[in-house]
């Protein structure tokens, strides 16, 4: 898993779902339908591709070698289906930790330095995220961007509102917090 | 170049201070988002800005015209052909038909019946609700009433569009959806709009944001959203 929590090993058996691919492609496939992820790197598809073949989940289904290195394509296997299966229907637990860095910076902050190192911070964090989510509004409103390009600028949109309520919310707050910390 | 400038503008309601001073400059074509909280004095300087208010002291320039000296014939007038207004609500004329409300801007300007029906309907297309032309407003969603009241806004072509929480009342895929349709068309036409929101996913359709606190200008932009009260959490 990586710092989101979002399981690579499942993503990849859901893009293997449509039909077996090599490595490369793979890559290719994960950052096209996951716009605005983080791409996954190459050594982390193979070093999950060789784990779901110890485990059952994927099989090779072929070589080719076109005037190139050779390459091998990866086939979902049934038990990889299922995996996937039970995967999707899985529900998430609903934000089961606060583990965001701003809420982490804010409170160590506040720890440290006290309030007007936490509102420094909060001022700045504030103007990046402004400008983050105005750079997404134009994906959004750019009529070339695909429907899963808009889905992810969404994502991202309304994410950065939620934080960018809790940062108002918590500058009026930041002073009774910073009491706390003393008392 | 600067199309509207505001210096030192002070505005009150009785003994109630609404603006404290507030000088912003704004370019010709640029999209620009007033935001804070509630009561913050965002919508009092989109009046004044746009001539509806006199400012108690300070001067609103518009071009080379000293607004805040005009008297309200002369604001009026400037209005009618060089500014649209849209509102949280469309305020459409429950009894005229949607061509029939966006001509309404156009016939009060001289402009004859047959041809303000015709933009009427050309503009209700660009906001795309063309087949809404004959449809009275009491029959439509709130989403369609606030295109065609932006139709009505934009049908003189007016220079400045000042638009007052235009998406406030709509649900967020609806207000998505009219934000993408006014921004593409005022950058057509390259209008200048004064855009005044609490809500940051509103703003962020804005090229920048010019914050309120109290009636005064917020540097940090801080204000941005309404918090539910500053005392106790």
């Amino acid at each position: 898993m990586n710092s989101e929590g979002v399981s690579t090993t499942h993503v990849l058996l859901g893009l293997l779902a449509h039909g077996p691919m090599h490595g490369y492609e793979l890559k290719r496939s994960h950052d096209q339908r996951l716009p605005q992820a983080k791409p996954v790197a190459f050594g982390q598809v193979y070093a999950t591709l060789g784990r779901l073949q110890r485990d059952g989940l994927v099989t090779t289904s072929g070589h080719d070698q076109a005037g190139g290195p050779e390459r091998t394509s990866f086939a979902l296997t049934e038990a990889g289906r299922a995996r996937l299966d039970e995967w999707l229907s899985e529900i998430e637990p609903p934000a089961p930790f606060v583990t965001s860095a701003l809420f982490a910076k804010v409170a160590v902050a506040v720890l440290v330095s006290g309030e007007a190192r936490a509102r420094d911070y909060l001022v700045a964090q504030r103007a990046a995220h402004m400008e983050r989510l105005r750079a997404l509004t134009l994906v959004k409103t750019d009529p070339e961007s695909s429907l899963g390009d808009v889905v992810a600028a969404d994502f991202a949109i309304l994410h950065l509102d939620a934080d960018l309520r809790w940062v108002a919310n918590t500058l009026d707050r930041v002073a009774d917090l910073h009491r706390e910390v003393q008392s | 170049m600067t199309i509207l400038r505001a210096r030192g503008v002070v505005k009150s309601y009785g003994p109630t201070p609404a603006l404290r001073g507030v000088s912003i400059d704004i370019a010709e074509g640029e999209i620009v988002a007033v935001t804070g909280p509630s009561g913050c004095g965002k919508s009092t300087l989109l009046h004044c800005l746009a001539g509806i208010l006199r400012p108690d002291a300070g001067e609103v320039t518009y071009g080379e015209h000293r607004l805040d000296t005009w008297s309200e014939r002369m604001r009026a007038r400037l209005r009618r052909t060089e500014f649209g207004v849209l509102f949280q609500f469309g305020q459409l004329v429950p009894e005229l038909t949607a061509a029939e409300n966006v001509a309404l801007p156009l016939l009060l300007a001289g402009t004859g019946r047959r041809e303000a029906r015709t933009a009427a309907v050309q503009w209700l297309d660009r906001l795309g609700v063309a087949e809404l032309a004959d449809t009275r407003p009491g029959e439509m969603s709130g989403g369609q009433q606030q295109r065609c009241a932006t139709a009505r806004a934009l049908v003189t072509e007016p220079r400045v569009l000042f638009a007052d929480e235009p998406t406030g009342a709509l649900d967020s895929r609806t207000s998505e959806q009219l934000l993408g349709q006014l921004v593409r068309v005022v950058r057509d036409q390259r209008t200048t709009v004064v855009l005044v929101t609490h809500d940051a996913t509103v703003a962020g359709y804005a090229d920048r944001e010019v914050s309120l606190r109290d009636g005064a200008l917020d540097p940090s932009g801080l204000g941005l959203t309404a918090v539910q009260g500053r005392h106790g959490r």
